[in-house]
C-alpha cells in the first residue's frame, strides 16, 4: 500500500502501467479535490466580508465592487435614443396592481403639498401642482417592470423630466451626476444617475389613465422613468436635489444594485 | 495487458468541473430572484400538474425573500459562466475538438439506436468513439442552451437598451419563460447526465478526471489495436548486439 505513495514520487519511466494508472488517477483526483475545496473556501471568504460601506449595508463589499462595474460596462449600451417599448391606450391595463406604501403616511396633507427643488447654490424652488401641470403634457403606454419580476401596460400622463428642468432654469443642475428624491414623510428616497432621468421617456408623472394619481399610486405627483425597475419610480415627489455623489437609495441600501437600470 | 490512452484534453477538462460550481451558483440565485414572482406552472385548464415551486422546496434551501442577494449574485456569477462558455467555445474550434463533439449525418440516426440500446430494447452496442451519437447531439444542445442562457438573460436584464433582443425572443415575458425553462433543462440534462455516467462506469468517469481511459487488450488475439512493442537493448558500444533467431540460424549453418 505504501508503495502508491513511493510511486508519486518515483520517475513514470521505472513504473509499470498498473503503478502508472493509479499514480496518474491519485494525481488527478487530488487536484480535482484541491479544487473544490478552493471553490467552498472562496465561497466561504466571500460570504464573510465587510457589507458596502459606500451604500450603508445591504450586500457584501466585493459584489457592490461588481454590480457598480456592471453599471459602467452597460452604461456604454446606454442611449437617450433607446426607448422602451409603448402600446396603445387600450392596453393598458385599468386596475394597476399597488405593491408598495413606503413614504406613503396617513397623515398626508394634500393641501399643504408642494414640490421643494433644491437649487445647486442651496436655493430651495417651492412649486404647486399646478405650477407642472401648466407644462406640455406627455403620456406613455409602456410596460411596467417591477424588480420582483412582474410586469404590467400601463398609462401615465404628466410632464417630461427634462423639459421641467428646462423650464425651472435648471440647466446648470443637469450638469450634476445625480438626482435625488425624497417622500414628503422622508421614508422613501432614491438616487438616479442623469443620463436616466433626462432621457425622453422619464416624467414627473400626475395621471394615471387620465385621471389624476390615486393617493395609493403616489398623489399628487411620481416619477414614472421606464430605464429603471419600478423601485426607482417613487410615489408622492416632496423634495428633489441634485448632487455629484450618489444620493442615498432606499432599495440599495437593501442589497438591490444602485443603478437598476433597464 | 492494459494500455493508457488518452481521451479528454485538459483544457476540456477544466472547463468541464468549473462550470459545475458557476452553474450551481447560477440557478441557485435564480431561485431566488424567481420565488419573488413565482408564476410558472405546467398544467392544462385548470388542472395543475407541477408547481414551480412547493412550499417545501424553498423552505429546504432557505430560498424566501432573498431577491436581493440573489439578483448580487446573479449578475457577478453570470461573468464567469459567460467567460467559462466562450472559452470552451473557442478552445474546441481551435483545438479540433469540435469534430468529436458536433453531431455528424450519422448521429441523428445513430442516437436511436444509443437511446435503444440504454433503453434494453435492442441489444448490439451502437459505435461509440469518443462520444456517440448522443452524446454529440446532447453536448451541443447543451452548448446552445448556454447561449440561450446568456441572450435571453441579457434580454431580461436590459429589455429597454437590448429592445431588439428582447423583441427577438418574443418580449419581456417570453424571455423570462425561455430562461426559466432553459433552467429546468439543465436540471433535467444533470439527472440524466449523472445516470449515464453511473451506467458508464469508473473508466469512463476517471477519464473526466485524468483525461485518460484504460483500454485492455489480450496478446495472442489479433484484436489487439497495433503490434506489442519489442523490448528494445540499449546500445552500448563495446557489446555484442543482440541478434535475432533468423541471424543465429544463418550463422549456425556457415560454421558447419
Amino acid at each position: 500500500m505504501s508503495n502508491f505513495i513511493s510511486n508519486l514520487f518515483r520517475s513514470n519511466r521505472n513504473l509499470t502501467v498498473d503503478q502508472l494508472i493509479v499514480k496518474k488517477t491519485l494525481v488527478s483526483f487530488f487536484l480535482l479535490f484541491l479544487f473544490f475545496g478552493g471553490c467552498v473556501w472562496a465561497w466561504k471568504w466571500l460570504r464573510r466580508q465587510p457589507l458596502d460601506s459606500d451604500i450603508r449595508g445591504g450586500i457584501q463589499q466585493p459584489i457592490r465592487d461588481v454590480l457598480n462595474t456592471n453599471e459602467l460596462i452597460f452604461n456604454k449600451i446606454f442611449s437617450k435614443n433607446h426607448l422602451t417599448k409603448t402600446y396603445s391606450v387600450s392596453q393598458a391595463m385599468k386596475r394597476v396592481r399597488f405593491n408598495g406604501n413606503i413614504g406613503l403616511g396617513n397623515d398626508f396633507d394634500t393641501s399643504a403639498w408642494k414640490l421643494y427643488v433644491i437649487r445647486k447654490n442651496g436655493d430651495t424652488l417651492a412649486l404647486k401642482l399646478d405650477d407642472i401641470k401648466k407644462l406640455p403634457k406627455v403620456d406613455i403606454t409602456f410596460n411596467f417592470k417591477c424588480i420582483e419580476g412582474w410586469n404590467q401596460i400601463t398609462h401615465w400622463g404628466g410632464v417630461r423630466f427634462s423639459d421641467f428642468l428646462k423650464a425651472y432654469g435648471l440647466s446648470e443642475e443637469s450638469q450634476m451626476k445625480y438626482v435625488g428624491l425624497v417622500t414628503p414623510d422622508e421614508h422613501y428616497y432614491v438616487g438616479i444617475d442623469m443620463p436616466s432621468i433626462l432621457h425622453p421617456q422619464t416624467i414627473l408623472c400626475y395621471e394615471l389613465n387620465n385621471r389624476p394619481l390615486p393617493m395609493k399610486e403616489g398623489y399628487p405627483l411620481r416619477l414614472i422613468i421606464p430605464v429603471k425597475y419600478g423601485i426607482k419610480h417613487l410615489k408622492r415627489i416632496g423634495t428633489l436635489y441634485f448632487s455629484n455623489n450618489r444620493p442615498p437609495d432606499y432599495w440599495a441600501e437593501r442589497g438591490y444594485d444602485y443603478y437598476a437600470g433597464l | 495487458m492494459k494500455k493508457i490512452v488518452k481521451k479528454h484534453p485538459l483544457a476540456i477538462r477544466w472547463f468541464h468541473w468549473i462550470n459545475f460550481p458557476i452553474l450551481g451558483v447560477m440557478i441557485w440565485s435564480g431561485l431566488l430572484i424567481y420565488w419573488a414572482n413565482d408564476v410558472y406552472k405546467v398544467g392544462f385548464g385548470d388542472k395543475t400538474l407541477v408547481k414551480f415551486f412547493p412550499q417545501s422546496f424553498y423552505d429546504a434551501f432557505h430560498i424566501p425573500f432573498r431577491l436581493a442577494e440573489g439578483m448580487a449574485y446573479h449578475f457577478v456569477f453570470m461573468w464567469f459562466f459567460f467567460l467559462n462558455g466562450i472559452l470552451y467555445v473557442f478552445y474546441t474550434i481551435l483545438s479540433g475538438e469540435w469534430k468529436y463533439l458536433l453531431p455528424n449525418r450519422q448521429s441523428w440516426k445513430e442516437a436511436w439506436l444509443v437511446l435503444l440500446h440504454d433503453l434494453h430494447i435492442r441489444k448490439t452496442k451502437p459505435p461509440q468513439g469518443k462520444y456517440n451519437a448522443a452524446q454529440r447531439i446532447t453536448y451541443t444542445a447543451i452548448i446552445i442552451m448556454g447561449i440561450g442562457s446568456i441572450l435571453t438573460g441579457l434580454a431580461i436584464y436590459k429589455p429597454v437598451q437590448l429592445g431588439w433582443l428582447t423583441a427577438i425572443f418574443g418580449g419581456y415575458k417570453m424571455s423570462r419563460i425561455i430562461h426559466f425553462a432553459l433552467t429546468i433543462g439543465y436540471a433535467l440534462f444533470f439527472v440524466i447526465h449523472i445516470v449515464q455516467v453511473i451506467i458508464a462506469g469508473w473508466n469512463n468517469f476517471r477519464a473526466m478526471v485524468t483525461g485518460f481511459e484504460v483500454i485492455k487488450f489480450q496478446e495472442d488475439l489479433m484484436l489487439q489495436p497495433e503490434p506489442l512493442p519489442v523490448p528494445i537493448e540499449p546500445e552500448i558500444p563495446g557489446v555484442p548486439q543482440v541478434i535475432t533467431t533468423e541471424e543465429k540460424i544463418e550463422d549456425e549453418e556457415i560454421h558447419e
